[in-house]
């Protein structure tokens, strides 16, 4: 490979919140007209790296260098007039706008006062034409698939002439041939010499379009390499700095068990038909699939957050009535969601009032008046027991880091005794350290004879857990893999009835 | 070891966590100095505890409701409708004695928390925006008592009821004691009930809440009845004050309210606010309102004023919520 000019070279960029070091001293530069891989597992510091770059974050140290000048990018706008563009990973659209005016939006052309309306619909359409993408740019956004989507949000950061291209995360919502299409899409960018930063923590798909890559461990540069000669393994080791079966305990065998939980034809709309399934005591039970193909709606569904028309529900052979989130918690069930901000924790909350949210009836209540004293000493019990790494149990979630946060979720629903645990996505977000803590736990709950279920995105998670997995397609359980079965190559047939190649 | 506590306490002090109290102090000391000597006067203090008090005790309600995420503009229409309905009834059903006095005033209190139960019902059941359905019973409820009452005034017949309005108890003003009582219980209710935590939360985030359990139509309704039931006493504790009510009365009681809560530190996005601060708020409000005609401060001017200290303490609100 020919030696290129540098185009963007970051220099021992610290970034500390609340006196917290989430980078330290990460350095590593990027070529013109390269795809440079930037890969580390979640809360390895990626997407503060990147937010530092797209002037969202400040440094708390450290310089930036863009074609060799030191560059201050104080916020968004002029990281774009630098033309640093990125394509997040939640999408920034309007819904209720077309593509061309979602494409301009925030740079919007002007006949004198009024909008040139006409002027961006061919600047739009020129645009798209040159990437490729065969979409009309006077569709509504709402009506776009995640693909289309994605194509409005390269085509919005390409409009600006954008020299550095961050995709963040890009393939977690696409399917294999979108995102073929996306890869293609990546190398034409790369042959008109656009620069591009690729995220991802996903090895596979480093290896496969990127020139090099950068590895980050708990907010330090671990490695920048050519991708050429490397191999998954070495790359993983790198960015767990151990090797992977070190993190699982031991499996626990529950066969013959007695059966805790007996869900029938459970149904939902269009969006869950016929799901059955069983757990026994004390099993870590696994629910793989794609992204929508009905696992977290199941267990919405079960727990009553969720409408469902048809379905048979028993709860140690009794067969129970579920209508509310109520009746489930009544019955022994709690459920983690997977949105742990927007439906989790609450943010301007302390960890007591965050913890006793759901018991604080059965528990905490005398005379009809809340006793904090005793709010205070359970919260001080779990943050012993979970290790919760807090200032103070006075302070509020949002000062949190993603592991903190998810514990005193745990936490909330460890407090209502619970008999069957769903954990959905119960890691995602969270580092490693925690990560690992929360397999322990679960492991724990497991031995005392409580029963998980984790729904879960990560291949290695639910193959590392689960000693049964069912695999859910469009809507229906495609599969349970018992035992031995339980592999990377089996899930995928199930979860997409295609055999691999 | 006492010692030792207010050493820390003094050296953990901060400003920033004090404001409302401090901004209090210093509007108390500012007031003393421009409305020297009349300012300090029992009578004067009074009295501006009497003239807070009737939209004092609606923004007791309307906290609750802004921490749950709503908003009421309705109550100053509903106050008057309240008012004018429980004069009507009382005309009817009591117009001698002091027995249809206490009658009305539970009516009052019945109707009110009727009418809230109205919008809580739109607002909860039927997850209509707040904003735009009490912009809707705002209207209706104005055009009712302008039409019962012909647009004229609704005058009580019963002699008794205005020594009501305008008695005191203990030295206080009758509206005032309301005004402290029902603060009060609803700082309890807010703080240290399941209730209270289950407004603030889903305030803060209703999707959370929802997700723990907690039935989110019940805890959205309920703060629109308790505003209700705020508007049934200040309906009485009004009309019985001037023995009547006209139909056009109570007008911006609403804004009132809602600006007690703001500058009294209750975020418009809800998910938090304290009845204490609303309280503090709302006699601000008066001092503010008693300086400026104390200082012979065209009345035209002081809403103008009103509407600074408004902004400002949403401006206040906007920084710290962004440290």
């Amino acid at each position: 490979m020919s030696e290129r000019a540098t185009l963007l070279e970051l220099e021992g960029i610290i970034k500390e919140f609340s006196s917290v070091r989430v980078l330290d001293r990460v350095s590593f530069s990027i070529q013109e007209g390269e795809i440079m891989g930037l890969i580390g597992e979640n809360g390895a510091g990626k997407s503060t790296l990147i937010k530092i770059i797209c002037g969202i974050y400040q440094k708390t140290d450290g310089v930036i260098r863009l074609g060799g000048k030191v560059t201050e990018i104080p916020d968004y706008i002029t990281a774009k007039s630098l033309g640093i563009g990125i394509v997040p990973q939640e999408f920034n659209l309007i819904n209720y706008l077309t593509v061309y005016e979602n494409i301009f939006l925030g740079s919007e052309l002007h006949k004198g006062l009024l909008l040139d309306k006409s002027a961006m619909r061919k600047e739009a359409e020129a645009q798209l034409k040159l990437l490729k993408m065969p979409l009309d740019v006077n569709r509504m956004v709402s009506d776009l698939s995640v693909a289309e989507k994605q194509m409005v949000e390269i085509a919005k950061a390409m409009i600006l002439d954008a020299r550095i291209l961050i995709f963040d995360e890009p393939t977690t919502t696409l399917t294999a041939v979108e995102i073929q299409t996306l890869f293609d899409l990546m190398r034409k960018l790369k042959q008109k010499g656009v620069t591009i930063l690729f995220v991802s923590h996903k090895l596979q798909e480093i290896l496969t379009i990127c020139d090099r890559v950068t590895v980050l461990r708990d907010g330090k540069l671990v490695s920048v390499d050519q991708v050429k000669g490397l191999s998954s393994q070495i790359l993983a080791k790198k960015m767990v700095g151990r090797d992977f079966n070190q993190v699982f305990p031991d499996k626990i065998d529950s066969t013959g068990k007695e059966l805790i939980l007996e869900v029938e034809n459970l149904c939902s709309g269009s969006l869950l038909k016929d799901v059955s399934f069983f757990l026994r005591k004390g099993e870590i039970l696994g629910f793989a699939g794609l992204v929508g193909a009905g696992r977290t709606e199941t267990m919405e569904a079960l727990m009553g957050l969720r409408k469902a028309e048809k379905g048979a529900v028993r709860i140690e052979g009794k067969p129970v009535r579920i209508r509310s989130a109520k009746d489930a918690v009544r019955h022994g069930l709690g459920y983690i969601s997977e949105d742990r901000q927007g439906k989790g924790v609450v943010m301007n909350y302390d960890i007591p009032k965050n913890i006793s949210l759901i018991s604080l009836k059965e528990k905490y209540l005398k005379c009809g008046l809340i006793e904090k004293a005793k709010e205070a000493q359970a919260a001080e019990h779990y943050m012993k027991e979970f290790r919760i790494v807090a200032a103070s149990k006075k302070s509020q979630l949002r000062f949190f880091s993603g592991g903190n946060q998810q514990k005193v979720y745990l936490s909330r629903w460890m407090d209502t005794d619970p008999k069957i645990l769903i954990l959905d996505e119960p890691t995602r977000g969270i580092d490693i350290n925690s990560k690992k803590e929360i397999y322990e736990f679960i492991h724990r709950l497991a031995e005392e004879q409580i029963s998980c279920i984790i729904v879960s995105s990560e291949m290695e998670e639910i193959i590392g857990m689960c000693d049964r997995v069912y695999v859910m397609r469009e809507g229906r359980v495609a599969g349970c893999l018992e035992k031995n079965q339980v592999s990377e190559e089996n899930i995928v047939f199930q979860a997409t009835g295609i055999k691999r190649v | 070891m006492g010692e030792n506590k207010i050493i820390a306490y003094v050296r953990n002090f901060r400003f920033k966590d004090h404001s409302l109290g401090m901004a209090f102090i210093i509007l108390v000391i500012i007031a003393t100095i421009v409305g020297w000597p009349n300012f300090l006067k029992v009578r004067n203090l009074t009295n501006i505890l009497r003239q807070i008090s009737y939209t004092g005790i609606i923004s007791l309600g309307m906290t609750l409701i802004i921490i749950s995420g709503g908003i009421d503009l309705s109550v100053g229409s509903m106050t008057a409708f309240v008012g004018g309905i429980s004069i009507f009834f009382l005309n009817l059903f009591g117009p001698t004695s002091t027995m249809g006095i206490v009658l009305t005033f539970l009516f009052a209190l019945v109707f009110g928390s009727f009418c809230g139960a109205l919008n809580g019902i739109m607002v909860a059941k039927f997850k209509m925006a707040p904003f735009i359905v009490t912009l809707g019973t705002m209207s209706i409820f104005r055009s009712l008592i302008q039409y019962f009452s012909n647009a004229g005034t609704i005058l009580s017949v019963n002699m008794g009821y205005g020594t009501l309005g305008s008695s005191s108890i203990l030295g206080l003003p009758t509206p005032v004691w309301f005004f402290v009582i029902v603060g009060i219980i609803l700082h309890v209710l807010l703080n240290h009930t399941s209730f209270g935590r289950y407004i603030c939360a889903t305030g803060s985030n209703e999707q959370v809440a929802k997700y723990s359990a907690i039935n989110v139509a019940v805890i959205k309704f309920f703060p629109y009845v308790i505003t209700g039931f705020t508007v049934g006493i200040t309906a009485i504790m009004w009309s019985s004050r001037l023995n009547c009510i006209n139909p056009s009365d109570c007008a911006g009681y609403e804004m009132d309210a809602i600006a007690a809560a703001v500058i009294g530190g209750t975020l418009m996005s809800g998910g938090k606010g304290s009845i204490i601060g609303t309280m503090m708020g709302a006699v601000m409000l008066g001092i503010i309102n008693n300086m400026l005609v104390m200082g012979g401060i065209s009345a035209f001017l002081q809403q103008a004023v009103k509407g600074f200290v408004i902004i400002v303490a949403v401006l206040l609100q906007y920084n710290n919520g962004n440290k």
